[in-house]
């Protein structure tokens, strides 16, 4: 696997957006290619290379390639945006949509991630070892399309409106959430480790929603089914299994209603 | 204004019978004249089609409902918005695009003009904002009338002069070109959680039915003489088993004769009629009935009609037919904006993605390209995508393609995921006909502008008609064998002059030109009795007070009126 490693060597008044920074976009490309690859700040079309010292050639193809950035980039939104394979590290935070529509290879970020981050997520793997903001792994505003696929793994906090119309894959917070989680979900998993604040699964038609802390306010359109013995994300608890929401319509499924699954550890 | 001489082009023209006949056009002062001066500039069409521009007859570019689906929609943006360089602005949108991108968007496949195919009265100064910021092409937009209480009233007790005295305030007041109605009688009904699905089901608290309401409009239409015919979406669209209900509605028409000043000669032009020609009973045998429809119409020389091709895209859907969305909505669960607008009509928005993989929407695609390829008499049948409720306008291309060429469209046919399936409830698998060059500038440009009562001016390229004009890099010796060669030269016009100055050269955008709105004032008798209803009905229902009703004309600054005088009809 070959590297490029990109060093931030200015910082964009606005926000730089970096949709050619990812591994397919890369690949078959010498660093010189690179630099020269095109991206906007505000309406002003630029080069990755004003932004970014890039040293190392891509590999032949995405999955040949590795990419590590370094220097701060909280101006740099669309990192591993669209990646279909191969690895990106950034060791420092990013702005919005990183890692959004992934649909394949490993994406670590070794600080937080703002909001609208793994948008739509398909595949891969996606680790924010900071927290993360609002609407992650959500549908674009307006869409009805969340995260389909893959694992995004968030190890402090995120904000609110996590996991909007989410329809698989899995999704995990080791800390809190905010309000609006898993709002619309019809389908896939989400692991709360912290606390989750409000409106947990609203308008939840299916899916799963597993919380270990306190869930702040319940949703009324949840029901008591169960307790049942589980093991989540390698712990082994008892939890409390809610069906939901019902005030939302539900499928049948061999003559059975399918409704949405929150469980909340015991 | 520059003189130019287009030389040497292929001229296709229905208006003066070219089929591709080499020829040469000049211009001059905004209209094609007989000869250009000596210092005209020559602009070399060697090898390439020349056309008049290209006249949309039915779409949803302006006004509210098409900004709600821009608002709610910001994912139809999300990947689809861009700077081009040069001239133009940023543009954005797929389905529902921003203005500057359907002005640029339409010029650039060749068009000069655009009807927007419905506009609430209540709501017109919105739909004149819009039209006024649509660089480039002409637009004009037809008031929905087929919900409103004042015509229930009228039409019910058959005062047909009534009517059309209020139709003419309207038109006036909003700058509206013609009559539009859609879902005759079903989008008042749906006000109160009902429909009409046939055209005898009568109107819940007004004692009138479909068929009354387009009788009395078209009635109405020819008593005020407008250059346009009523122009309607009929009852019961999308749903299995409908073409019945569009026989019925398309026989009213039957006996009425045109009667204008404009050279129109049909009373009806039934929009969309893909959405309307299903055969079937349920989602399971739901099949086309599109050659049974065409019949009708290839004999009955006074109606139009458009085809509403679908194009299998993601779009969204918009329409006057209110419950046509809510139905829609409770087939895909998408998201869904229903307005009500007081006396006058209601709306719907609700996003669809014709998917290939779903027999029903192929099966839609075919009956829609059945409908053009079963039409014996193209100056009848008009292209259209019901933009963006087919699919978005900018598919025009490939649309053209898969009617010129029966190998592209049975590469798609053959490749559908349920093609066997497809091809079995539909006929185009046998329909052999490509459409040609000639049959396109029919169904494009001639056909539309006969149809809206602008022949005079527009469609054709006779001397002393206006000079909107498309030059293609189409060379019909070695025309394109390719779908996606096609598109390219229809979707790039290599010229567009428009009013006679060069707006697209290259597929790109070099100039705004001058665009206008297009409004027809119909003169009435004046009618006391109608002024007194329309006070009457402000003071007592609407929101606004009726002095705050008219489209001001700081809104439409640029004006083409087409006047008609029915005083002494
Ligand atoms: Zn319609
Ligand atoms: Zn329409």
């Amino acid at each position: 696997m070959n590297t490029v490693t990109m060093n931030v060597n200015k910082i964009p008044e606005l926000y730089f957006e970096c949709e050619n920074v990812n591994p397919d976009t890369f690949a078959g490309k010498k660093a010189a290619e690179i630099a020269a690859l095109k991206g906007y700040q505000g309406k002003k079309i630029s080069t990755l290379g004003e932004y970014f010292t890039i040293t190392g050639d891509a590999g032949a193809t995405a999955a040949d390639t590795k990419i590590v950035i370094n220097g701060d980039c909280t101006k740099m939104k669309y990192i591993g945006a669209k990646m279909s394979a191969g690895e990106v590290v950034v060791n420092s935070s990013t702005d919005m949509y990183t890692g959004s529509w992934m649909t394949g290879g490993k994406l670590l970020i070794k600080g937080n991630v703002h909001s609208f981050c793994g948008l739509a997520m398909k595949g891969g793997e996606f680790t924010v070892e900071g927290n993360a903001g609002n609407y992650l792994g959500a549908a674009y505003r307006g869409d009805w399309r969340g995260m389909s696929g893959g694992v995004l793994r968030v190890k402090g906090n995120a904000g609110s409106d996590v996991a909007t119309f989410m329809i698989g894959g899995e999704l995990i917070v080791e800390g809190d959430v905010d309000i609006h989680i898993g709002t619309h979900m019809e389908g896939g998993k989400i692991i709360v480790k912290g606390n989750a604040n409000r409106r947990v699964g609203g308008q939840m038609v299916k899916g799963e929603i597993y919380v270990f802390g306190n869930i702040n306010v319940m949703m009324p359109g949840y029901k008591y089914k169960d307790e049942v013995d589980l093991e989540v994300d390698g712990t082994k608890a008892k939890f409390i299994e809610y069906i939901g929401d019902l005030g939302e319509r539900h499928p049948k499924k061999k003559g059975e209603m399918v409704y949405g699954k929150l469980y909340m550890k015991k | 204004m520059s003189e130019y001489i287009i030389k040497n082009g292929h001229v296709f023209d229905p208006v003066q019978g070219l089929k591709g006949d080499k020829a040469d056009i000049s211009v001059k002062d905004g209209k094609i004249v007989d000869k250009a001066g000596s210092g005209a500039k020559v602009i070399d069409a060697k090898g390439k089609t020349v056309m008049a521009g290209a006249l949309e007859v039915h779409a949803h570019v302006a006004g509210p409902k098409v900004n709600a689906g821009r608002w709610y929609r910001p994912e139809d943006k999300h990947f689809d918005s861009h700077k081009k360089p040069g001239i133009t602005r940023i543009e954005g949108g797929k389905s529902i695009p921003t203005v500057f991108k359907t002005g640029y968007e339409y010029a650039r496949m060749g068009f000069t003009f655009a009807m927007e195919a419905a506009m609430p009265p209540l709501y017109a100064r919105h739909v004149h904002e819009e039209i006024h910021d649509t660089p480039i092409i002409d637009e004009a937009a037809l008031p929905v009338f087929g919900n409103n209480w004042f015509v229930f009233e009228y039409l019910k007790n058959k005062e047909i002069e009534n009517a059309a005295a209020y139709i003419s305030w309207v038109m006036r007041q909003t700058k509206g070109y013609g009559i539009k109605v859609v879902n005759p009688g079903g989008t008042e009904a749906w006000a109160w959680g009902l429909n009409c699905l046939t055209i005898n089901d009568p109107v819940p608290y007004f004692d009138i039915t479909p068929a009354e309401i387009m009788n009395g409009l078209m009635a109405a239409n020819e008593y005020l003489g407008l250059p346009h015919s009523m122009h309607v979406h009929q009852n019961s669209l999308g749903n299995p088993g409908n073409y019945e209900v569009t026989l019925d509605t398309l026989k009213l028409a039957e006996g009425v004769k045109p009667k204008n000043n404009f050279g129109r000669e049909q009373v009806m032009h039934s929009t969309h009629l893909q959405f309307h020609s299903y055969g079937g009973d349920n989602w399971g045998n739901f099949e086309s009935k599109a050659k049974e429809v065409m019949d009708y119409v290839n004999k009955q020389d006074n109606i139009t009609i458009d085809t509403g091709n679908v194009t299998l895209d993601e779009t969204t859907t918009m329409t006057a037919d209110g419950p046509f969305e809510h139905h829609l909505h409770g087939l895909n669960h998408l998201k869904w904006i229903n307005v009500d607008v007081e006396l006058e009509t209601a709306a719907g928005v609700v996003p669809y993605i014709y998917d290939p993989n779903i027999k029903v929407c192929a099966i839609q695609w075919c009956i829609g390209l059945e409908l053009a390829l079963y039409a014996k008499d193209p100056m009848r049948c008009f292209i259209t995508t019901d933009h963006p409720n087919a699919g978005p306008f900018t598919r025009y291309p490939r649309v053209y393609s898969w009617l010129m060429s029966k190998k592209v469209r049975d590469e798609r046919l053959n490749t559908f995921k349920n093609a066997d399936k497809v091809i079995s409830a539909t006929n185009l698998a046998e329909l052999d006909r490509e459409i040609t060059l000639y049959e396109l500038a029919a169904m494009t440009r001639a056909g539309p502008a006969k149809a809206l009562g602008l022949s005079k001016d527009y469609g054709g390229l006779k001397p002393g008609m206006n000079a909107d004009i498309a030059i293609y890099d189409i060379n019909p010796d070695k025309f394109p064998s390719s779908g996606p060669e096609i598109e390219k030269a229809f979707g790039n016009a290599a010229y567009l002059f428009k009013d006679g100055k060069i707006c697209v050269q290259d597929g790109k955008i070099v100039d705004f030109g001058n665009k206008h709105t297009f409004w027809v004032d119909a003169k009435v008798k004046e009618n006391k009795l109608v002024v007194r209803d329309i006070r009457e009905k402000f003071l007592r229902y609407y929101s606004v007070n009726e002095a705050n009703y008219p489209v001001p004309e700081s809104y439409a600054p640029h004006q083409h009126i087409i006047t008609v005088d029915a005083t002494q009809a």
